[in-house]
């Protein structure tokens, strides 16, 4: 019986990945399509966009005809399906480069805001939930509550205005909108985009110190977010191990207590926790569409802003592909975790 | 206010406490009182409740209540700080914010009130659809719903609002579009631990039409759950709103819209503080007492939530 089921075990952890792939795939190309569709359905003539409305009947039909827009639809939709897939999202309007590469451009922007959030959101949340759980009802408890419920109440903009008008008008602490102050602006060649790693790899460490009080605040805001989600789950997540019977065995047994929360039962809520903050970083690319339009940050969210603002139908489709992909790669991999990694889920 | 114990001597409270009540109204009433009780014990709720309704009450009677004309400009007058004149200063218009913001209430119900109405029904026809039929019905309206639910709702919205062009309707199918499908996901929970029960065969038995047996047997069942999660959403669906209005997407100038105010008031952040301060509080005060009464709700509702 044993042997069995030890011999089934990669067959089935093999269906059930194929399982998941498959549903990933369908998922993107659902997106594909409603991205399409959006596309079709633009009150913008993408050809008179190109041509300009001067251009003769003869010019304005040889451009359709150029850009394929006198095929049947579903045949528009699979050249549009093999054109992203190889990464060719058309050109911006605005910048004239392809969507692309301004995208790889502004992406590590948004990557070093939104994973620097991320830390915080963990520094702060998680032993904040696993606090609130052990002592439930007592006055942390209540103010973890109220964290958590003005995360889910305040607008994000507005607290990132607040913060602003605090620190940097009313106090100045720290520095205003902008990565970088303007005069330290392309002094470092990026090597990975990400302007704190970059400087240091140029040992240029004054502007290094520039960028990370340029960090703080907008990280700090996009964290407290984060947190007040982590802290949420890690407290629901705990209270549920600590009524488990094995914290009842190893407390019985005289395991000490410090032992049985940071051991036992947060040992056993890693993976769904790992899972929360992978989905909580994606939650965070959303925000930083927001908070990088009040900071000037100039990562992906403000980039998709500025091109919606805009109209750039192109570089708004492509953004969304990008981020659309990201949070399904969040979601597989949260998946794999749970159905692939954790024995109980089998 | 009546308490429990002095209803309980009363007739009315052994009434509606009577453990074999005569009439299924009787039965329901009951039911109601016991759930009002428990949703009063909590504060936190009933203070949410008692702010959605003093909004309700604001924007029913915006025109006796604000001073001034929400829109009307008088540039000699602006950038005015509080004073008793204007009671949250004046814009870089020389509007009254006091009386945007009280203005400003009807756009925010009107946007969580025609989301709900719009997203609300197409979850729950989809749900029930899906989950009463089974199979291949099934299986293609969830994918459909899936792909929906694993995108970031701003993003998609972002996207619908860029194809139909900015505006406060647009701003609002927009956000219907990305709402639904947590609604269809209740409601097709719902609906398979119902379908299977004796009373839906005995109807089935009678004759009784798909239509028939979703519309009047399955979908009243699956109110009470999804108006919960409606509740809980609206927060949700007030700060997207006034984060499409903030980015210029949703409701277009010189409309009171929240959101759009605060954008507004960004340029005089340095010096004018009340520009941004006041429709910001208003946006927090409001999604909060969403968010109070939403949990509240759940408490009393769902007997299996935490706490």
């Amino acid at each position: 019986m044993s042997e069995l089921l030890i011999r089934t075990r990669p067959i089935r952890t093999l269906k059930q990945t194929v399982r998941i792939l498959v549903m990933v795939a369908t998922t993107f190309l659902g997106l594909l399509l409603i991205t399409f569709l959006i596309g079709r359905i633009v009150p913008i003539d993408p050809v008179l966009a190109v041509v300009g409305d001067k251009a003769s009947p003869q010019v304005y039909e040889k451009a359709r005809i150029a850009m394929g827009l006198h095929l049947p639809l579903w045949k528009q939709f699979l050249i549009y399906i093999g054109n992203v897939v190889t990464g060719d999202f058309g050109t911006s309007v605005l910048t004239a480069n392809p969507v692309i590469d301004d995208i790889l451009r502004v992406f590590p922007a948004t990557f070093e805001l939104a994973g620097t959030a991320t830390v915080i959101g963990i520094l702060v949340g998680i032993p904040l939930g696993i606090f609130s759980a052990v002592k439930q009802g007592s006055f942390l408890d209540h103010v973890t509550r109220v964290i958590g419920l003005f995360g889910h109440s305040l607008p994000i903009f507005w607290l990132g205005l607040m913060a602003l008008m605090l620190f940097y008008v009313r106090l100045d602490l720290l520095p205003g909108p902008g990565r970088v102050d303007f005069f330290y602006e392309g002094i470092v060649t990026p090597v990975t985009g990400i302007l704190t790693i970059d400087s240091i790899v140029a040992g240029e460490w004054e502007i290094f110190r520039n960028a990370v009080y340029h960090l703080i605040l907008p990280a700090s805001l996009l964290g407290y977010y984060s947190s007040a989600y982590l802290l949420r789950m890690t407290r629901s997540f705990m209270i549920e191990q600590l009524r488990q019977e094995y914290i009842l065995t190893a407390r019985v047994k005289g395991v000490k207590e410090w032992k049985v929360i940071w051991g036992h039962a947060l040992g056993n809520c890693a993976i769904p926790l790992i899972t929360v903050i992978a989905l909580s970083f994606g939650t965070l690319l959303e925000g930083s569409v927001l908070t990088e339009t009040v900071f000037a940050w100039p990562g992906l969210g403000l980039y998709l802003t500025n091109s919606l603002l805009n109209a750039d139908m192109n570089a708004v489709l492509g953004s969304t592909i990008v981020v659309g992909a990201i949070f399904l790669g969040i979601n597989l991999f949260s998946d794999f975790l749970y159905k692939v990694m954790d024995p109980r889920a089998r | 206010m009546m308490t429990h114990k002095a209803l309980k001597t009363g007739g009315m409270g052994e009434w509606l406490l009577a453990d074999t009540p005569d009439s299924a109204f009787q039965a329901w009433a009951g039911r109601a009182y016991l759930g009002l009780m428990a949703f009063m014990k909590n504060r936190l709720a009933v203070l949410g409740l008692l702010i959605i309704a003093i909004l309700i009450i604001i924007a029913v009677l915006a025109p006796v209540i604000a001073p001034y004309d929400p829109v009307e400009t008088n540039i000699g007058n602006r950038l005015q700080p509080l004073s008793f004149t204007h009671y949250f200063g004046t814009d870089e218009m020389g509007r009254d914010i006091f009386s945007r913001i009280v203005w400003g209430s009807r756009l925010t119900l009107y946007v969580i009130g025609l989301v709900a109405i719009i997203a609300a029904p197409v979850g729950i026809l989809v749900g029930t659809v899906a989950g009463y039929f089974g199979g291949i019905i099934d299986t293609m309206l969830m994918r459909i719903t899936d792909i929906f639910l694993a995108f970031p709702k701003l993003i998609l919205a972002l996207a619908f609002v860029s194809a139909l062009g900015p505006g406060i309707e647009n701003a609002i199918i927009a956000i219907s579009i990305t709402s639904w499908p947590p609604y269809a996901r209740i409601a097709r929970a719902e609906t398979i631990t119902i379908r299977n029960s004796d009373f839906i065969k005995a109807v089935k038995l009678q004759g009784a039409s798909a239509l028939r047996i979703i519309a009047g047997h399955i979908m009243p069942l699956c109110l009470p759950s999804l108006i919960i999660r409606v509740t809980l959403d609206m927060a949700g669906i007030i700060l997207t709103a006034a984060g499409l209005g903030f980015l210029g997407l949703g409701a277009q100038p010189p409309s009171p819209e929240w959101g759009a105010m605060t954008s507004s008031g960004r340029t005089y952040i340095i010096d004018h503080w009340w520009l941004i301060t006041m429709p910001g509080t208003a946006i927090f005060i409001v999604s909060l007492a969403f968010n109070l009464l939403g949990d509240g709700l759940r408490e009393v509702l769902d007997p299996r939530s935490d706490n």
